[in-house]
């Protein structure tokens, strides 16, 4: 076993330029689709944290429904949608990293938005009165309110960045593993594991583990940091 | 600025939550002039009488009526200072500057504004500080140079020094005179009763979500009219 991870990750180093490739083609669509993701997500999650409305806990209760999307089912909705017949056929993006960004951004919406709801709701919890008082009313509130929960946040973006990174179902489906235009990290160590080529998949998994983690780490100093100064 | 916002009349005000009766038909008026001293015991409904008052919480029944018509006028004309305040994850300064953005203050105007009421209140040199690790003390003086910044026509406060030191709660007391001495009209509730003689000139005593007593504060120390108000001084008076 040891001596398979040793010879796993020598031949990842050997690999070089096709390795980096995939490496930044994953850090690209993982990234953009945390921000994108983010981007809806937060609002989406202070909507739901601030405004009262009828349907709103059938509403929280789907959105932490769907935090358990299976990728698998998300990549066909995706490809029925982008393939040829589909409605957005038009657009060609099946098989392009963009397909890829856009399945990834669906299946985290909800780990985002939901996650965010529940960090903005405990905020707001203890700000609503101050803030009522004050005269922030509806986007104002919402703002300040996501302004100022911004480090708690940032565990909600994570799982999110750690789902989309660690998930190879929905790209696998709309991507299609194309050598040096839709091969990742999980849909290369997935080929590599059913070519029996065990080592270079054991490789590849711990070069995503190592990504992931830095990523991690760094969030969580930023986060400390940022709590040690503002309290 | 237009004529005043008071008097504030409440009329036959009630407040329920889950079932359960708060405040049980309060009518009073509250004029210009005189701080206001709401006493009773823990759960009487002291906070939820200021939050009614002051717009946070909505009648079950009866009305709340201010001689200004316009909320958002009437939201800018007064403040309230909370037993714990909530301060905002940014410097001292930018908390107050962000009132006075709210109230809107022209953009220019916020910063000398912020920093003089800071002045005020004696946090000139912690203006720079983070407002959530200053001390919860100076958390108070900043909730109050916050409202300062606003010129209240009304200032509400809820119990203001209840988790503060002797010396803490002095300074924010002395804040208070201030507001008093600027004009603002003070309407706290405390169950403090030193405070209450320090700072108040006509009590409201508040039981079970019922006004049984209003008098002058020196009448209802010295003869409270009702049984319940007379058992309330005694009880609490050691502890002072």
């Amino acid at each position: 076993m040891l001596s398979a991870i040793a010879e796993g990750l020598q031949r990842v180093f050997q690999l070089d330029a096709e390795l980096w490739r995939i490496v930044l083609l994953s850090l690209e669509v993982s990234l953009s689709a945390v921000l994108l993701a983010t981007l809806l997500g937060l609002p989406l999650g202070a909507a739901l944290a601030v405004k009262r409305f009828p349907g709103r806990r059938g509403a929280i209760v789907t959105l932490n429904a769907l935090m358990g999307l299976p990728p698998v089912v998300v990549g066909l909705l995706v490809y029925l949608l982008l393939s040829r017949a589909g409605p957005l056929g038009e657009l060609g993006l099946l098989f392009t990293p963009g397909a890829m960004i856009i399945a990834q951004t669906i299946l985290i919406l909800p780990i985002i938005a939901a996650l965010a709801r529940q960090a903005l709701e405990d905020a707001w919890r203890e700000y609503e009165e101050q803030l009522r008082s004050l005269g922030a009313q509806g986007m104002q509130a919402a703002l300040t309110l996501l302004w100022d929960a911004r480090f708690s946040l940032i565990t909600a973006v994570l799982a999110g960045l750690g789902r989309a990174s660690a998930e190879v179902g929905a790209v696998m489906i709309v991507g299609g593993n194309i050598d040096g235009v839709t091969r990742v990290m999980t849909t290369a160590i997935a080929l590599e594991t059913s070519k029996g080529d065990l080592p270079l998949a054991l490789g590849l998994g711990f070069v995503l583990i190592a990504i992931v983690l830095v990523l991690n780490a760094g969030a969580q100093l930023v986060k400390e940091a940022a709590q040690r100064r503002f309290g | 600025m237009s004529s005043s916002i008071l008097p504030l009349t409440l009329d036959n005000v009630a407040y329920a939550s889950n079932g359960q009766r708060i405040i049980a038909g309060v009518s009073l008026s509250i004029e210009a002039g005189p701080s206001t001293v709401i006493l009773g015991a823990n759960g009487a409904g002291k906070s939820v009488l200021m939050r009614l008052m002051h717009g946070l919480l909505r009648p079950t029944a009866g009305r709340v009526r201010w001689s200004e018509a316009d909320p958002a006028s009437l939201r800018r004309r007064q403040a309230m200072v909370f037993q714990r305040p909530v301060m905002l994850r940014r410097s001292a300064l930018a908390n107050v500057v962000y009132a006075l953005q709210l109230a809107g203050v022209p953009s220019g105007e916020r910063e000398a504004q912020a920093r003089a009421a800071l002045d005020e209140v004696g946090l000139r040199h912690l203006a720079q500080r983070p407002a959530r690790v200053l001390s919860g003390g100076e958390q108070q003086r900043l909730a109050l140079a916050r409202a300062w910044a606003l010129h209240p026509e009304v200032l509400f406060l809820d119990e203001p020094t209840a988790n503060l030191d002797p010396s803490a709660a002095r300074e924010i007391e002395t804040v208070i005179k201030a507001f008093d001495a600027a004009g603002t009209k003070i309407v706290m509730a405390t169950h403090n009763l030193g405070q209450a003689r320090r700072l108040g000139d006509e009590v409201i005593y508040l039981q079970a979500g019922r006004v049984l007593e209003r008098a002058p504060i020196e009448q209802f120390f010295a003869r409270p009219a009702t049984a319940e108000a007379a058992a309330f001084v005694k009880g609490e008076l050691p502890w002072v």
